[in-house]
């Protein structure tokens, strides 16, 4: 008990050698337990959403690419290929096709444009307000809505691409009506809305006013220069909104493809084997297992570094320590005079060392817990950037 | 109180020599000694401490042979018996006044650290003019206070001996009559010897006795 008195008083009079010497310990203990739990939260998230995502039809190009993005709603967007590819699908009445539409942003969370049948395909439930009805509707994420502090009856503003492109797209104004039960998954940073929604912030759909018929039963209508172009949707402009061409031209950065059995999966990928096609559809389990295979090639090594930088930083730690001791040889030689025993002096300076070296794990624990609990948002951020 | 019988003492691969024919310290006598530097002052008090073993001869302290003693018993026959006062106060930066004239309790394990302990502490403190002043660090105490402190320390533990070893050395004129006074109140007080190493001639008409150490000093050759 003497030992510990003293130890602690000791560390109290030096805290801040005392909180260096701890912070330093608690880095080297905790780095590679973080990276360990992320490794492992990743490989968790990536497989769990690969496995439970049957194939993934997109532009031929990076399947990587095409994989996170559809899954994890990351930046890395491959070409994207038209509504065409996705009716093609659905004709071949083999499979669901789930069209995504992920080229725009709000407030830092991905704007994803898709069908109703996402939300089942997914399992994804309404905790508060209501589905997805008309254009113009968002149901938010749960992570995302937190964050942000909205609630159904709030508005989101889509972000313009680019500030600078005065005839580029323009924000619109994105009624919130629902937010989704936490799940723990990249949908929880989404904001979901109708694809058709995307295709009108991407201005291939839109709703105006001051347009009039030349007369009644002619298709031309006329339109003079300073038409109002709604930057929101509501019920009472909701009429005038409309699509211009081909709707099999309309963009779409993949196709989620729900086949109905083994089979129809089968024949399906067979259908986009040729490279000549400019769509491949993929099996996400696959692409997502050579990458894991690779990540966790890449740690091994980060851990051989991992060890020898711990080590490096150990041998410092230990140096001051041994530094420490060796200029309290004074403090040692007058307790020996004063009778302490050797084995007393042993205990005192191990005393310190065990509290450094426990408040550094207590530290080191904390973090590794912190990065544990909020696991899932790391991990699902790590993979959507 | 000490007896020291006929010894000779070398330091390992050095040509000091200290021999000590005879050298007695009664109880609660005061004794001084004195000599010029290197004479080997500082080594009698270890070699009386049982810090350092003499090659030959005896060393007897409170009527118990030492040297013939383990390093271990040495130490406890120290702690208990003997008390240091040191020139440069040897107090511990990181504890309090107070916790430094306790410490000899938290290093040896031979007397608990009670209330008896704690109360004695800041009797001797107030004794020494320490009152209102064992919650500071020794930075936050003037040299005569360290001292004092160190005082106090050497005496907590009521040895019945006191070892200065050039107590006063780092002192002003002032605070070395004090610290004196103090040293001579205390161990009388607690009954104890003291044997104390000093420079300062001022101070040895206030000895009962002085030891002019050239006398027991062996040259290289051994010649006495």
């Amino acid at each position: 008990m003497n030992t510990l008195y003293l130890a602690f008083a000791y560390l109290r009079f030096h805290w801040l050698r005392s909180a260096i010497l701890v912070l330093v310990a608690a880095l080297i203990l905790s780095v590679p337990l973080v990276s360990q739990v992320l490794l492992d939260g990743a490989r968790t998230s990536l497989t769990d959403r690969a496995e439970a995502t049957p194939l993934v039809l997109g532009n031929r190009g990076s399947q990587l690419d095409l994989i996170m993005n559809a899954l994890y709603f990351s930046d890395d967007r491959a070409e994207p290929v038209t509504m065409a590819a996705a009716e093609d699908v659905w004709d071949s009445a083999m499979a669901i096709p789930i069209p995504l539409n992920t080229a725009f942003e709000t407030n830092g969370a991905r704007i994803v444009g898709t069908s109703l049948d996402y939300f089942e395909f997914r399992d994804l439930s309404i905790a508060e307000g209501r589905q997805l009805a008309v254009l113009g509707e968002a149901v938010l994420g749960a992570a995302t809505a937190e964050r942000l502090g909205l609630s159904p009856g709030d508005t989101v503003v889509s972000a313009p691409q680019n500030l600078f492109d005065l005839d580029g797209v323009y924000p619109l104004e994105l009624n919130i009506v629902g937010v989704l039960a936490p799940t723990g998954t990249p949908d929880d940073e989404a904001v979901f809305v109708d694809i058709a929604t995307t295709w009108v912030i991407s201005g291939i759909g839109h709703g105006h006013e001051g347009v009039v018929a030349t007369d009644a039963d002619a298709d031309e209508v006329v339109a003079n220069a300073a038409i109002v172009e709604f930057n929101r949707i509501m019920p009472e402009n909701i009429d005038s909104f409309h699509f211009h061409g081909d709707p099999d031209t309309y963009p779409v950065s993949g196709i989620l493809v729900v086949p109905d059995d083994e089979r129809a999966g089968t024949i399906l990928r067979g259908r986009y084997l040729d490279t000549a096609n400019p769509l491949q559809i993929v099996v996400p389990a696959e692409v997502v297992g050579e990458l894991v295979d690779r990540i966790f090639r890449i740690k091994s090594l980060l851990d051989a570094v991992t060890v020898i930088v711990g080590a490096a930083a150990f041998a410092a730690v230990g140096l001051a320590v041994f530094l420490s001791y060796r200029l309290r040889a004074r403090e040692m030689q007058t307790a020996f005079k004063l009778g302490a025993r050797p084995g007393m002096i042993i205990r005192l300076l191990a005393s310190e060392t065990v509290i450094l070296l426990a408040c550094a794990g207590m530290i080191a624990l904390a973090i590794v817990m912190a990065v544990q609990s909020s696991g899932d948002t790391i991990v699902t951020w790590l993979l959507a950037t | 109180m000490i007896e020291l019988r006929d010894i000779a003492f070398s330091y390992p691969g050095s040509d000091f020599r200290l021999a000590v024919p005879s050298f007695n310290l009664s109880e609660g006598e005061r004794v001084a000694v004195v000599g010029p530097s290197g004479t080997g002052k500082t080594t009698l008090l270890n070699l009386i401490a049982g810090i350092a073993v003499p090659q030959a001869g005896q060393i007897m302290l409170d009527g118990q042979e030492m040297t013939g003693l383990s390093d271990g018993a040495r130490r406890t026959l120290r702690a208990d018996k003997i008390g240091f006062v040191f020139q440069d106060f040897a107090l511990l930066d990181y504890l309090s006044a107070r916790d430094n004239i306790l410490y000899p309790y938290r290093i040896t394990s031979g007397a608990p650290l009670n209330a008896e302990a704690r109360a004695r502490a800041d009797h001797l403190a107030e004794a020494c003019g320490l009152s209102g002043k064992l919650g500071r660090r020794p930075g936050a105490l003037s040299q005569g206070e360290q001292q004092r402190v160190a005082l106090c320390r050497a005496l907590v533990r009521q040895p019945k001996l006191i070892l200065a070893d050039e107590a006063t050395g780092n002192l002003d004129p002032e605070n070395k009559s004090a610290i004196l006074d103090l040293l001579f109140s205390r161990t009388r007080e607690a009954g104890a010897s003291l044997l104390a190493v000093t420079h300062d001639h001022d101070l040895l008409p206030r000895f009962d006795r002085i030891i002019d150490f050239a006398d027991y000093r062996m040259d290289a050759e051994g010649a006495a």
